[in-house]
């Protein structure tokens, strides 16, 4: 009996590990239709993440937003609410930073710090309003934040536009003051665009585990997500710690912002459509079962995909695209919790044998 | 001034086209209990649908119709996740953008050598003037010498709004999104009205997504559909999970957009950057859920996974 139930309880990181496998069979078999083979594409997919230090810098640059925006999805999950608003966050938190970075005259460290705190503050209020709509009127984030995510976009480029350059399509270079590039870290890496996001980036998954796991207000915040009622009950704010869940969340997500800002960009673009970073998160959250530990290994997983797929499509001629299909792939069978469903079909099978 | 008016008229019914035929398409998901926040996707692979086999049989109603098939073919993992394995439904509608934009663009890439767009189509759908009305002024040529998806898009408004309110199978597919339970003690098969909605709002997606690739434009790349079905479902939550509110919605947010594109033609972009116009859809529907704009308020069984027997 208590084997039974243990076998009950579903494995998250069986889950993950079926869904990134079957997600990869889809992949191939998408490149076999279109002729490729996809045994080579795979090869030339692993190897040239982590071919030279440059591309190892390479794909590290490109884990580190995924780890922040994936954060952010996860620490929204963990406390009830569905931020499909990374996204829009995101371009708040590169807004403010390259705002910071270019119309304030500040000593070098200085400079960098605050653009930083201010892409995430940025983040942390544009994720207020869905919050708080939520907790006073009731209206459901996943709407919400999705408006806000195009109004967030439109925002970024008039400001570029008409602010922060004079009538062009994107900003200047930010100051080296303001820049996450370190020339030590860069060198090793074959002058990659590898920066101190990352460090920050690490820093916060600590964060999140930290706060809601070793502290009684994380514990409040995961209760109120578990069971608003219980936790009203047990005295707790819900309307608070719903609001203030957002705004960690939308912090961690306009930190993603600011780092690759800061770091990888180094100016700011007007956008036809969303950079897919925060949408990417979503994807993270889900594969690394919204917890630190998972959200690190799912980001390497997808980085590490994003830059071998870019290189791929150079070197084996097969579509990047592969891997977005790939990603859809594996969020499907995540979501429809396949190991769970082939868990029950199997014990349903096995119980109508015995009797 | 009167060419102003009617080249605004021109340009709003023809971005509100393919706006109202995926708002209308997310009405019956919507309706039937099932979050389709995959409007987006599957308007890209009608696009893509409708541009590839336009290109291969020269003509723009096969490629319509392919288009609507290529929907309902893309609705169905949504309509399989969501329903048949109760996933989260605001998750699936994410994997849906993500596995249609992969699936287009990819296509796209290998078909055509790697080119990042097709070719342009050559046989678009026409502009189908109907006689004598087409000759009033001002509104005649904005109204009556619209695409063929325009006319399609009224039709499609007036019969839904016949088939969701009129008919038995409307009052099923309503109360399977209101509550489920009851409509299942009443012999309603709830997974099989779901399926079925789920897969009309691919079709109409789609057809909405297909008016993109070959009446508005005429290829199909990565930003053909660029927040087209987004901007659809906030047409339908504004215009209140209604066929006509729906319809009223996406005309105007059309308006907007068309404003928002030949705004500097007369010089209204000088006091207003296009981007707050491209914005104001957004806005109004956040206003709108808010209770500031008319209180938006969600078919009450919206999002929820359905299971015989629970409680």
């Amino acid at each position: 009996m208590q084997v039974q139930q243990r076998q009950m309880r579903q494995s998250p990181l069986l889950t993950s590990i079926v869904s990134v496998i079957l997600g990869m069979l889809v992949g191939a078999v998408m490149m076999l239709v279109a002729g490729y083979n996809p045994i080579q594409a795979y090869i030339a997919l692993f190897t040239s993440a982590f071919l030279m230090p440059y591309d190892i810098g390479e794909t590290i640059r490109t884990i580190t937003p995924l780890i922040l925006t994936g954060l952010s999805v996860g620490l929204a999950f963990r406390t009830g609410l569905f931020n499909i608003g990374v996204e829009g966050q995101f371009i708040i938190g590169q807004l403010m930073s390259v705002i910071v970075a270019l119309k304030l005259d500040l000593p070098p460290v200085v400079h960098v710090i605050v653009a930083v705190i201010a892409g995430a503050v940025g983040g942390a209020l544009w994720a207020f309003l869905p919050g708080f709509l939520k907790a006073t009127r009731g209206v459901h984030e996943v709407i919400t934040t999705i408006m806000l995510n195009f109004i967030a976009l439109y925002l970024a480029n008039t400001l570029v536009r008409n602010w922060l350059s004079a009538g062009s399509d994107s900003t200047e270079k930010i100051p080296e003051s303001a820049s996450l590039r370190w020339d030590v870290l860069s060198s090793l890496f074959g002058n990659a665009r590898i920066h101190l996001g990352l460090f920050l980036a690490l820093a916060a998954a600590f964060v999140m585990y930290y706060l809601l796991w070793r502290t009684t207000w994380g514990f409040e915040l995961r209760s109120v997500g578990f069971n608003p009622q219980a936790s009203e009950y047990a005295g707790m704010s819900v309307k608070k710690n719903l609001v203030m869940s957002m705004m960690i969340s939308g912090c961690f997500a306009g930190l993603g912002g600011a780092t690759e800002l800061l770091g990888t960009a180094e100016y700011l673009s007007i956008h036809g459509s969303h950079t897919g970073i925060g949408f990417d998160g979503i994807a993270v959250a889900l594969l690394g079962a919204n917890s630190p530990v998972g959200i690190l290994l799912a980001a390497s997983l997808f980085g590490i995909l994003t830059y071998g797929g870019s290189v791929m499509q150079f070197e084996a001629s097969v579509p990047y695209e592969v891997i977005r299909i790939v990603f859809a792939a594996i969020i499907f069978f995540v979501a429809a919790n396949i190991v769970r469903w082939a868990g029950t079909k199997f014990r349903k099978k096995a119980v109508t044998k015995d009797a | 001034m009167l060419d102003v008016l009617t080249n605004v008229l021109q340009t709003t019914v023809l971005y509100a086209t393919p706006l109202i035929l995926t708002a209308i398409g997310g009405l019956y998901s919507e309706r039937s209990g099932v979050v389709n926040i995959g409007l987006e996707g599957l308007m890209t692979i009608g696009a893509f649908t409708a541009a590839v086999v336009t290109l291969a049989t020269h003509s723009p109603w096969v490629g319509l119709l392919a288009a609507v098939a290529a929907g309902v073919l893309m609705a169905l993992p949504h309509a399989i996740a969501s329903v048949t394995f109760r996933a989260d439904q605001v998750v699936s509608g994410v994997a849906i953008n993500f596995l249609a934009l992969g699936v287009s663009v990819y296509l796209v890439k290998a078909m055509y050598d790697g080119a990042a767009q097709t070719p342009s189509v050559p046989e678009t759908l026409k502009r189908l003037p109907i006689p004598g009305l087409d000759q009033i002024p001002v509104i005649g040529p904005a109204l009556f010498n619209a695409f063929p998806t325009t006319y399609l898009a009224v039709i499609v408004v007036f019969l839904s709004y016949y088939i969701l309110y009129k008919t038995p199978f409307g009052m099923r597919l309503r109360a399977v999104g209101e509550h489920p339970r009851a409509a299942e003690t009443m012999g309603v098969n709830v997974f099989r009205m779901r399926y079925v909605a789920v897969l009309i709002s691919g079709a109409l997606a789609s057809a909405g997504g297909a008016g993109l690739s070959i009446a508005i434009g005429s290829e199909f790349n990565e930003t053909t559909v660029a927040g087209h079905g987004f901007i659809s479902l906030a047409a339908l939550i504004f215009g209140k999970w209604h066929p006509f509110g729906a319809f009223g919605a996406a005309t105007f947010f059309g308006f907007a957009v068309s404003l928002a594109l030949i705004g500097q033609i007369f010089g209204l972009t000088a006091y207003v950057p296009s981007e707050v116009l491209n914005m104001l859809p957004y806005i109004l529907t956040i206003l709108a859920l808010a209770g500031f704009v008319g209180r938006a308020e969600a078919p009450a069984a919206i999002g929820k996974p359905y299971e015989t027997g629970g409680r």
